[in-house]
């Protein structure tokens, strides 16, 4: 039994286009056009334009607003300039994931949140839940927006084409409010999930269509491709980048993740902040890895990780990686392993020695 | 629409085989096998002198978004597994019904092959 799949305002286009539609977190969504080491390429070389409208969004606003927020984000949100976007995780009182999260400041007392789309009525039900006395309130806004990820390094010249406003001085994490394409009231944010330098737009969805094919169209030039959510994903995995349900869960948490960096124990009281401070302090039961394989083999999501005969662990995410030309992948290993040189993974009965890395593949 | 040669017999797993004259076959995967599996990065082949039953996995070729085992079509024996997929798996994305085919071997039980699907049956599975 399932509910029926969500469509994004670009599904026609999509389907025009050639994509292959595949059924991902309640939506139908194009896997790949091409395919999806050409269009991960492209994303690296020149440019790609991703339909990401199936992610979620909030508005958050009221005379509370960045107190509400910071005491349910890990991450302090009362610092964020207007105009400026931060990452942050909302954690469990065990701290648990409950998602990850971009919190767009629009107002001194006015946020837009990007959630994940599996998770956002979940992240809806759960903000609305911790309002308590607050002067604030919760808009659930995701079928108003349509988004689309413009990633590469010829990104910037593209819109450019595209849209009157200024984007030299869109710093990173930066946002405007403008128009692209004759649409007004679209939110241009220098922000991605790529590893490649580029923006997101945040778009009325009934404007969608026409800046993304006022997009395909002036890029097309310049070597501009749709992109779909497999080279998403491979993309995001070169750069290290976690996905909710795989490198952070309920049952991960951003300090086992390699997020800590997120997490502000100075601030003010947050949900979670114990539990999360205690992993801190302690160190966490099982952490996270990022590894590549010298092997033809990908290590798949649930694939064993051994330290000699013993099982410390499981991967949680493997791909190939198109610009490596060999597997990557992340694993979820017992403390004390984290650092071994000497763990191995099982494929299909080989034994395939994981070679981990400090850094992401590419920066 | 996709490419379904005449001149060969299928597995309902998408796997086909051409069988010559002097009682050895070569196999491959369907066109329709690799535009569903999309990029491959790799190809795992058995070493000559490996046996298999009618269905028995006889190796994987993986992609960028999973693996999948191979079937074998028939009973038979390895005598020639393709290197050429080696450094370039992407054959299968290119070339599924010739450069890209995966073993040769030798047929044990010509019998078998009227079990398997003629073009127009496989492509009726499609």
């Amino acid at each position: 039994m399932s509910a029926p799949l969500s469509r994004t305002p670009l599904f026609a286009l999509h389907v025009e286009l050639g994509g292959r539609i595949v059924p991902f977190a309640g939506w139908e969504m194009p896997v790949q056009y091409t395919g999806i080491i050409e269009e991960h390429m492209a994303v690296r070389n020149t440019a790609g334009l991703f339909d990401v409208s199936h992610m979620g969004e909030a508005r958050v606003r009221g005379r509370d607003a960045a107190k509400f927020l910071d005491g349910i984000m890990t991450n302090e949100m009362a610092t964020i300039k207007v105009g400026m976007a931060r990452y942050t995780v909302m954690c469990q009182p065990d701290g648990g994931c409950v998602d990850d999260l971009i919190v767009y400041r629009l107002a001194e007392e006015e946020f837009l949140i990007c959630l994940n789309a599996s998770n956002a009525p979940k992240d809806i039900a759960w903000m609305r839940a911790h309002i308590g006395t607050l002067q604030v309130e919760v808009l659930d806004e995701c079928a108003a927006w349509a988004q689309l990820a413009l990633q590469g390094p010829l990104a910037e010249k593209i819109l450019a084409l595209v849209t009157s406003t200024p984007l030299a001085s869109i710093k990173r994490f930066g946002f405007v409010l403008g128009e692209v394409a004759g649409a007004p009231g679209c939110l241009i944010s220098r922000t991605g999930y790529t590893g490649s330098p580029g923006f997101e737009l945040y778009l009325p969805a009934a404007s969608a269509e026409k800046v993304a094919r006022a997009l395909l169209a002036a890029g097309k030039p310049h070597g501009l491709v749709p992109a779909g959510l497999g080279a998403r994903d491979s993309l995001r995995l070169e750069a290290n980048y976690p996905l909710y349900g795989h490198e952070i869960s309920e049952k991960i948490s951003p300090i086992q993740a390699g997020l800590g960096w997120t997490v502000k124990f100075a601030k003010a009281d947050f949900i979670g902040r114990e539990a999360l401070h205690r992993q801190a302090q302690g160190g966490p039961t099982s952490s996270v890895i990022l590894f590549s394989l010298d092997d033809r083999r990908i290590a798949r999501q649930g694939a064993v990780v051994y330290s000699g005969e013993t099982p410390v662990g499981e991967v949680l995410s493997g791909t190939q990686s198109p610009v490596l030309g060999k597997p990557i992948g992340t694993a979820l290993v017992a403390a004390g392993h984290a650092a071994s040189a000497t763990l191995t993974v099982d494929i299909r009965g080989h034994r395939i020695p994981l070679r981990l890395s400090a850094e992401p593949f590419v920066k | 629409m996709s490419n379904v040669p005449a001149d060969l017999h299928y597995t309902k797993d998408h796997e086909w085989i051409k069988v010559a004259a002097d009682g050895t076959a070569v196999i491959g995967i369907t066109d329709h096998a690799q535009a569903a599996l999309g990029d491959v990065t790799f190809v795992d082949l058995p070493k000559v002198g490996a046996s298999f039953n009618h269905g028995d996995v006889f190796g994987t070729v993986e992609s960028v978004k999973a693996a999948s085992d191979l079937y074998s079509p028939i009973s038979c024996e390895v005598v020639e597994a393709n290197a050429d997929l080696n450094n370039s798996p992407d054959l299968v994305n290119r070339e599924p019904y010739g450069g890209a085919w995966m073993i040769k071997v030798k047929v044990k039980n010509p019998a078998e092959l009227a079990s398997l699907l003629d073009a127009a049956g496989y492509a009726a599975t499609l």
